[in-house]
């Protein structure tokens, strides 16, 4: 275990993807290191979401190397099965499985994936949802919540997993602005507790305030990488410059 | 408007009950029955309907019925006299024949049997509370087998064997159509899922069987299983006619309820594969466990629906030799006793199909509604 801290959790080197004719990801490069958080932006279309869609294979990618953990991901089923136990993931439509109740939600896959006991799954969610500020809620369905109680939810549903990183892609976009603030306070504490973060937001006091990097992305690829101060502040290319006046006004 | 409206505080105003006349029978009426002329005229015409047609019909099926005490149509008339009601003696005498076909009257009992243990089996499926006990739902798959050597017979257990040329009536639209139902829904989900898969083989495969059973009419069907599948198997061997309708019936109604199930899961958003996905579920686990307990939900209309045709077809049998409750029917009515009888039979023919059909129907409108989830 020891050896394996130092190890970074994500390695991406070289990759790219293709839709069919059209290059949607163009040599991707990143290192994400355990305990880090990064911040993904860029404009509507750049990649954000294929990108870190690829890190737990729900999309393919057709050239360079994708290692979570260790494990490089090809398509070797078993190897993709073992990446997706220790990433978790969080969507822009929470997508909560609308026939379970809250607590069904988050023991399923711990019951099912990792085999522990329904009790002791259900003694993790209810610790889990307590931190997400809504163990009242267990035995309602996702239909009967809020938006932004069902993203906190589906927070809660990843870390039942007990994962060793979280991908968010843009988890408070589908949200009312009174509720953004209720999931972003459960990201923020999450990420107080060095859990390793990627995050496609354009919530730029979030980046501002919990992120060691921020990447740009624009068509495709990597347009600029730095800490957060640097990006806001001192944003060297000139599409970010674009961007950063577009989102900040 | 006479009520007086007190003010209250902000934010102090009591629940109150709602205005007497907004809500209640009589209102309902004046809602749904008599809310505008052409609205009150349907309503009196339906009321002149109901009158001419159902006085007349329980004056003809209940009081002046004859049902015990006739011999033959004649007795029958007789009885009657002037008045001329229905003439039921026949479904009276012939009750045996209707419920057993040809079954030996000695080995009756074993069919009893059988019904009871079906009747068992199909609770222990419905009700939730029954099926969530394991040791309870492996009897729902033991007592099927149980019921197969009741009927068939077997020497294991000192049973008579009574080969299936005897089963006819009641007893056949239950064995065709029952097990039509249970074997069916797992092929179709299989077929549906194979259809839908990204595997070539699998998909090519399902949609050629598909179409080919939806393009060809089920007696079509029935006909190659009595007559032609004899071309295919080795000259001597002695396939059973009734194992081969079991066949083709179930495969009928599973290329349907494929299609139905396959537009369940059109409807299930890709957000819910990819969630089950990025868990770390199998592909069987996030079909078993995410999207096959939505898409069949969706499809419950669809599939009882299937059923309830699966259910009225098993009388297409009767194209093929097989005794149902209608060629039962139709071979009483035909002798000289009973002749001229056909609106008694096809009345009670179809008494027998509606109620099994209309309690399906009601069944899958409660599942509908105990499996709603508020989205
Ligand atoms: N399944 C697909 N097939 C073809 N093209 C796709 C597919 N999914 C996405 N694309 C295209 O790939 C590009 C990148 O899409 P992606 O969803 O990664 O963008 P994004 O940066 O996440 O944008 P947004 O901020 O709107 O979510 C877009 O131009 C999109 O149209
Ligand atoms: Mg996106």
């Amino acid at each position: 275990m020891a050896n394996n801290n130092d190890k970074p959790a994500i390695i991406i080197a070289g990759m790219h993807k293709w839709y069919g004719d059209f290059h949607v990801l163009r040599d991707i490069n990143i290192e994400v290191k355990k305990g880090e958080r990064i911040v993904v932006c860029g404009p509507s279309g750049s990649g954000k979401s294929t990108m870190i869609r690829c890190i737990n294979r729900l999309e393919e990618h057709q050239q360079g190397t994708i290692i979570v953990d260790g494990i490089e991901l090809t398509n070797d089923i078993k190897k993709i099965d073992e990446v997706r136990r220790e990433v978790g993931m969080c969507f822009q439509h929470f997508n909560l499985f609308p026939h379970l109740t809250i607590l069904e939600n988050c023991t399923l896959a711990p019951i099912w994936v990792r085999g522990i006991p329904k009790k002791e799954a259900e003694e993790i969610a209810m610790h889990f949802l307590e931190k997400v500020k809504i163990p009242d809620q267990a035995m309602k369905y996702p239909g009967q919540l809020s938006g932004g109680q069902q993203q906190r939810v589906a927070i809660a549903r990843s870390l039942c997993m007990k994962p060793r990183t979280i991908l968010f892609d843009e988890p408070t976009s589908a949200l009312d602005p009174e509720m953004i603030k209720e999931v972003l306070d459960v990201m923020v504490e999450l990420a107080e507790e060095g859990m390793t973060m990627i995050v496609v937001t354009h919530e730029m006091g979030f980046a501002r305030k919990v992120a060691d990097r921020v990447i740009f992305m624009d068509a495709g690829q990597i347009v600029e990488e730095n800490t957060p101060a640097e990006f806001f502040d001192n944003p060297q290319n000139e599409r970010t410059q674009l961007f950063l006046s577009q989102i900040l006004h | 408007m006479t009520t007086e409206t007190k003010k209250y505080p902000a934010g102090m105003h009591p629940v109150l009950p709602p205005p007497s006349g907004s809500v209640g029978p009589v209102r309902w009426m004046r809602d749904n029955l008599f809310s505008s002329i052409s609205n009150t005229v349907l309503t009196l015409l339906g009321l002149y309907l109901v009158y001419i047609i159902v006085p007349p019909f329980i004056q003809w099926a209940f009081i002046d019925s004859v049902v015990v005490g006739a011999e033959s149509r004649k007795e029958c008339l007789a009885i009657m006299g002037e008045d001329r009601g229905a003439c039921w003696s026949f479904v009276y005498r012939r009750w045996g024949q209707f419920v057993y076909g040809f079954y030996p009257v000695e080995e009756r009992w074993r069919v009893n049997v059988a019904f009871i243990l079906a009747a068992f089996t199909i609770a222990i499926v419905l009700v939730e509370k029954l099926r969530n006990d394991k040791r309870i739902l492996i009897g729902a798959i033991l007592l099927p087998v149980a019921c197969f050597f009741l009927i068939t017979g077997s020497s294991l257990f000192g049973l008579v064997s009574v080969p299936t040329n005897k089963m006819g009536g009641i007893l056949l639209t239950l064995i065709v159509g029952l097990s039509g139902i249970f074997v069916s829904l797992p092929i179709s989900i299989m077929l549906a899922l194979s259809r839908i898969s990204k595997l070539p083989i699998f998909s090519i495969f399902a949609t050629i069987f598909i179409e080919f059973i939806r393009g060809v009419p089920l007696i079509t069907l029935l006909f190659i299983a009595s007559t032609l599948l004899s071309y295919f198997l080795p000259p001597g061997s002695n396939f059973d006619l009734l194992l081969r309708v079991l066949i083709m019936v179930t495969l009928f109604s599973a290329a349907y309820i494929a299609e139905v199930i396959r537009g369940g899961l059109a409807a299930i958003p890709t957000g819910q594969y990819e969630a089950a996905d990025a868990l770390g579920l199998s592909y069987w686990q996030s079909m078993r466990l995410i999207i096959l307990p939505q898409a069949l939900k969706i499809s419950i209309p669809g599939i009882v629906g299937s059923f309830i045709g699966l259910f009225k077809d098993t009388t297409l049998v009767v194209i093929i030799g097989l005794l149902d409750p209608l060629g039962i029917g139709m071979a009483a009515i035909s002798t000289t006793e009973w002749a001229g009888l056909s609106t008694e039979l096809y009345v009670f023919i179809g008494l027998f199909f509606f109620i099994f059909c209309f309690s399906m129907s009601r069944y899958s409108l409660h599942l509908e509604k105990k499996l709603h989830t508020g989205h």
